[in-house]
């Protein structure tokens, strides 16, 4: 098929050659609704007309804040259906954050997806000069505020039509700007979360989207009967390829779940061939079944408990089409129909034929387990520069401990210092107005510096072992791989989130967050009793079962020679969940190191003392912005290291030391 | 209209309350044996406010709430409902002609779901009787679509979606009571009871809870009398304030006047009699 050049371009095909196929679907009032490419086009083309209407000029930005909803997804084509740069915000950012990237792009409109949104918009209003108009999808709320720089979505839609009805030529010369597209042109901003520092306006074009999203089509062999569920952040660059780019190339069905409450829900509904999730999800799933399964009868505990077991030894041999004994094969089919199928209609992945995970490591157990059951979970290695792409795992080349080979057209090169470094036909056009940024990130040939140390194993897969300046070393010189150290703890379901240090230091210590929702069950099959979060995470009981996973840690630990000096000396657990409002986690999840070493330094001090407990008072901000103060005495506990017994497992520290 | 920007919105709704009176208490008394509830109270609601009836605990104001949608009956006094003098009436009519009330307790059906709890709030408006309920062809079927619409769009307003077909008593008593307000919600009243309904709440629920409250009477247009304890709560959210003390009225007005009114400031924090 010819490649066209810009995305409208892909949204006319689509309309033209299955007009009638359902290409948006919709949850409202409890049921879905369905537009097909037909009526999409007319959609956005009425809301495209309606944003010209309204004096959108070639080249102006467009916001868009809120959550997965098909006139957000409509936006993206009409803005840029009408030459105009659309620029997805993190909808959960708080005014102050998305005030940055506002301002930083230079918005002319903004489109909102309810009163919660635009309220938050306008309450930064003074610092937007270039703000002109805000459009919102829900009206709820806001139906006394139609002034006249604050619109409703289907306004703007009307005021498309009548224009058309006024000059019916319209349609015609709607058409001839997209054709005026062309591939180098700029298509999407995407501000990046920012792990360090303030976010930093990738520019994608056309041709960087519509190559990337081709390659990625043909890889996974995805066409128009796909369908997928969007409901990660449209602001991030995995979204806007699975929900936008790949849907218009490839022709599929995107569907809208009725709130980010129902996702698990409408998921199961739908029933997706093709998902992508970051691991967190995977992980919360997964904590979700083994919560449900402890509190569910012996009989089928047992059941359940027999056939995982029996997947873990035979399911990923067959999903890889190894041979397995016949017997072995059988046995599988009847735990298909009892416990994997069953459970996997549940999940919502009965018909996916491809999940992906990527954003960040992905525990192995939790990886093997999904695959064991039949689901072809695949890793892929991306980020917002190389839209997307970098690598991604064949069918039936799967390990837990590499991303895959490179994508379709990427070159990968290893640099001296262990820095991944690609080059692609999806490699961004620059930061928009940070030239220094660009510069140091984008080599003059085009490489790109990915920030992540990794090495390329003997069959050609890709292995990242950490972000490059996050792999440190202890005092006695062995290896310090932080991230490495928190997956495996974070692989108990009773553990959600880890921030390990070590880096100059004599031993490793780490913070552990409990997740509430698998020690909150567990403490009431235990009979414990507790008032709050803080009470349960400084419950003794608590305490004694993380300190049992530390050790797990610690044993598989020193059974690697070349993490074995990692192991876990002390740890505490924090009485406070790691939040995204208070800046320890990133919109997209990631523990924000620095950040969080900076704002508890002294239980981190305290970590590396031998006090058994320490006081902090931490400021927190609450949903609607307030801001108060948590104060606890956070109890540290002490797991005395063995000394490696193992010579052989020894020797390789002294010789590195 | 002219909401100027984001603030607190009871001062729109409250360009409403010129309006006509929905319900007047005329000097209504109440007496439980010898024991004196409610004595001499006259307050009006008019049509589209929010009204809050405040008081220290034993005040009265259930007992007034009661004496509304007609579960107790005055001994004295008199009740004029949209215009017309009320004579006895029993709470299935009061019901009937347009008044629905929440519970200070949760008073759902445990076992069902919150989409059967919350239709169940329609029955008043079904039109068909049981037999072609059972049946389920033709007009009682249609009839069904059209109601479960209605409260799939109160689902949606007070963004239950995610339970909807859970059984409630596995909820979380915030949510439980956001679930009796959607049935308050589905008879569609013109004038709606709420007995204290943020009791129990916490922060974020009561927050949730007070939009809720501001959106029904600013967008469905519902008359709203609440009994509650949280003063910031009703500062925020009525258009005028009725307080009584023993059973009596001590003052009655705007939420400002009624904060600085002496008698109020006494029965709240206590005076040595």
């Amino acid at each position: 098929m010819q490649t066209l050049p810009s995305l409208p371009h892909y949204l006319l095909r689509n309309a033209e050659v299955r007009g009638g196929q359902v290409a948006m679907r919709h949850k409202e009032l409890g049921i879905w609704r369905e537009w097909s490419w037909r009526q999409m086009l007319d959609e956005i083309e009425t809301f495209s007309l309606g944003l010209l209407a309204l004096g959108l000029a070639p080249g102006d930005r467009v916001a868009i804040v809120g959550a997965n909803r098909p006139r957000l997804y409509w936006t993206f084509a009409a803005v840029q259906a009408a030459l105009g740069v659309p620029v997805p915000v993190y909808a959960d950012s708080v005014a102050d954050e998305m005030v940055y990237v506002l301002e930083h792009a230079g918005v002319r409109f903004a489109i909102c997806q309810d009163q919660e949104q635009v309220d938050k918009v306008l309450s930064v209003r003074e610092q937007l000069p270039a703000l002109e108009t805000l459009v919102y999808d829900e009206p709820r709320g806001l139906a006394d505020e139609n002034v006249a720089e604050v619109l409703d979505f289907a306004h703007v839609q009307a005021l498309g039509r009548q224009a058309r009805e006024r000059d019916p030529n319209l349609p015609v010369v709607w058409r001839d700007g997209i054709d005026t597209l062309k591939g180098p042109d700029l298509c999407v901003m995407m501000y990046t979360s920012g792990t360090t520092g303030r976010p930093k306006g990738v520019m994608l074009s056309h041709d960087n989207l519509i190559v990337t999203c081709l390659n990625a089509n043909a890889f996974d062999g995805l066409g128009p009967d796909e369908q997928t569920i969007a409901y990660l952040p449209l602001a991030w660059v995995g979204d806007h390829l699975f929900s936008y780019g790949q849907a218009l190339t490839a022709g599929y069905c995107v569907c809208c779940p009725e709130s980010l409450d129902t996702v698990t829900m409408d998921r199961r509904e739908i029933a997706p061939t093709y998902f992508f999730a970051p691991p967190r999800v995977f992980e919360t799933l997964l904590t979700t079944i083994t919560v449900t399964m402890e509190d569910a009868s012996p009989a089928k505990r047992a059941m359940f408990d027999h056939f995982i077991a029996l997947a873990k030894r035979h399911g990923e041999a067959i999903l890889n089409g190894e041979s397995v004994p016949l017997l072995a094969r059988l046995h599988y089919r009847l735990g298909e129909l009892f416990v994997y199928g069953p459970l996997k209609n549940r999940l919502g992945l009965s018909k996916a034929r491809v999940a992906y995970t990527a954003g960040e490591a992905i525990g192995p157990d939790i990886f093997r387990f999904y695959r064991s059951l039949g689901i072809n979970l695949k890793q892929l290695y991306g980020q917002t520069e190389a839209s997307v792409y970098i690598t991604a795992q064949p069918d039936g080349e799967i390990d837990a401990d590499t991303v895959g080979t490179p994508s379709t057209d990427v070159e990968l090169r290893i640099a001296e210092s262990g820095e991944v470094l690609y080059r692609s036909p999806g490699v961004f056009m620059g930061y928009y107005r940070n030239e220094e940024a660009t510069a140091s990130t984008k080599t003059a040939e085009g490489w790109v510096h990915t920030g992540d140390a990794g090495f390329i194993d003997d069959r050609g897969h890709l292995r990242i072992i950490d972000r490059a300046k996050d792999v440190g070393k202890l005092a006695d010189d062995s290896l310090f791989p932080p991230k490495y150290i928190e997956n495996k703890l974070k692989f108990f379901s009773a553990i959600k989130e880890v921030v390990a240090f070590g880096d100059g230091r004599s031993y490793v210590a780490a913070f552990v967050n409990i997740d509430l929702t698998a020690v909150s069950n567990w403490a009431e099959r235990n009979d414990i009793v507790y008032g709050s979060y803080q009470e349960l995470a400084a419950h003794p009981e608590v305490y004694a079962m993380v300190r049992g996973h530390v050790e797990q840690v610690n044993a598989d630990l020193a059974a690697e020679p070349r993490v074995a000096g990692a192991r876990i000396h002390r740890f505490l657990i924090l009485h406070k969940e790691l939040d995204a409002d208070d800046g320890e986690l990133t919109r997209t999840q990631k523990v924000r190191r620095a950040f969080i070493s900076e704002r508890y330094e002294a239980l981190i001090d305290a970590l590396y003392s031998d006090d058994p407990e320490r006081f902090v008072s931490t400021e927190v901000t609450f949903e609607d912005g307030r801001r108060g103060r948590i104060e606890a005495t956070v109890r540290i506990e002490t797991v005395p290291l063995e000394p490696l017994a193992d010579a052989a497992a020894a020797e390789p520290l002294r010789e590195a030391s | 209209m002219d909401a100027a920007g984001g603030g607190n919105a009871p001062s729109a709704a409250g360009a409403g309350s010129g309006q006509t009176t929905l319900l007047d208490i005329e000097n209504v008394s109440l007496s439980f044996g010898g024991v004196k509830a409610i004595t001499d109270i006259s307050f009006d609601i008019r049509a589209g406010e929010v009204r809050a009836i405040i008081g220290p605990n034993g005040a009265g104001k259930t007992s007034m709430l009661n004496v509304i949608n007609g579960f107790y009956h005055p001994q004295e006094g008199a009740i004029t409902w949209k215009g017309q003098r009320r004579s006895r009436m029993r709470p299935h009519e009061a019901a009937a002609s347009g008044i629905a009330r929440t519970f200070q307790n949760v008073a759902l059906f445990k076992g069902m779901s919150t989409l059967d709890n919350v239709m169940s709030g329609r029955s008043l408006k079904m039109h068909r009787g049981l037999f072609w309920q059972m049946v389920h062809v033709g007009p009682a079927r249609r009839e069904e679509i059209a109601h479960r619409r209605r409260v799939e769009e109160i689902i949606d307003f007070l963004e239950i979606a995610h339970i909807r077909k859970k059984p409630v008593g596995k909820l979380s008593y915030g949510l439980q009571k956001r679930v009796e307000l959607g049935r308050a919600m589905a008879m569609e009243p013109e004038l709606l009871l709420l007995d204290e309904p943020m009791a129990g709440m916490n922060l974020e629920e009561k927050e949730d809870m007070s939009r809720f409250i501001l959106d029904l009477a600013r967008e469905f247009g519902t008359t709203i009398a609440l009994i509650e304890h949280d003063m910031g709560v009703v500062m925020d959210l009525a258009d005028r304030v009725v307080v009584l003390d023993y059973g009596k009225k001590i003052a009655d007005g705007t939420p400002t006047e009624v904060q600085s009114n002496q008698d109020v400031i006494d029965a709240y924090l206590g005076v040595a009699r």
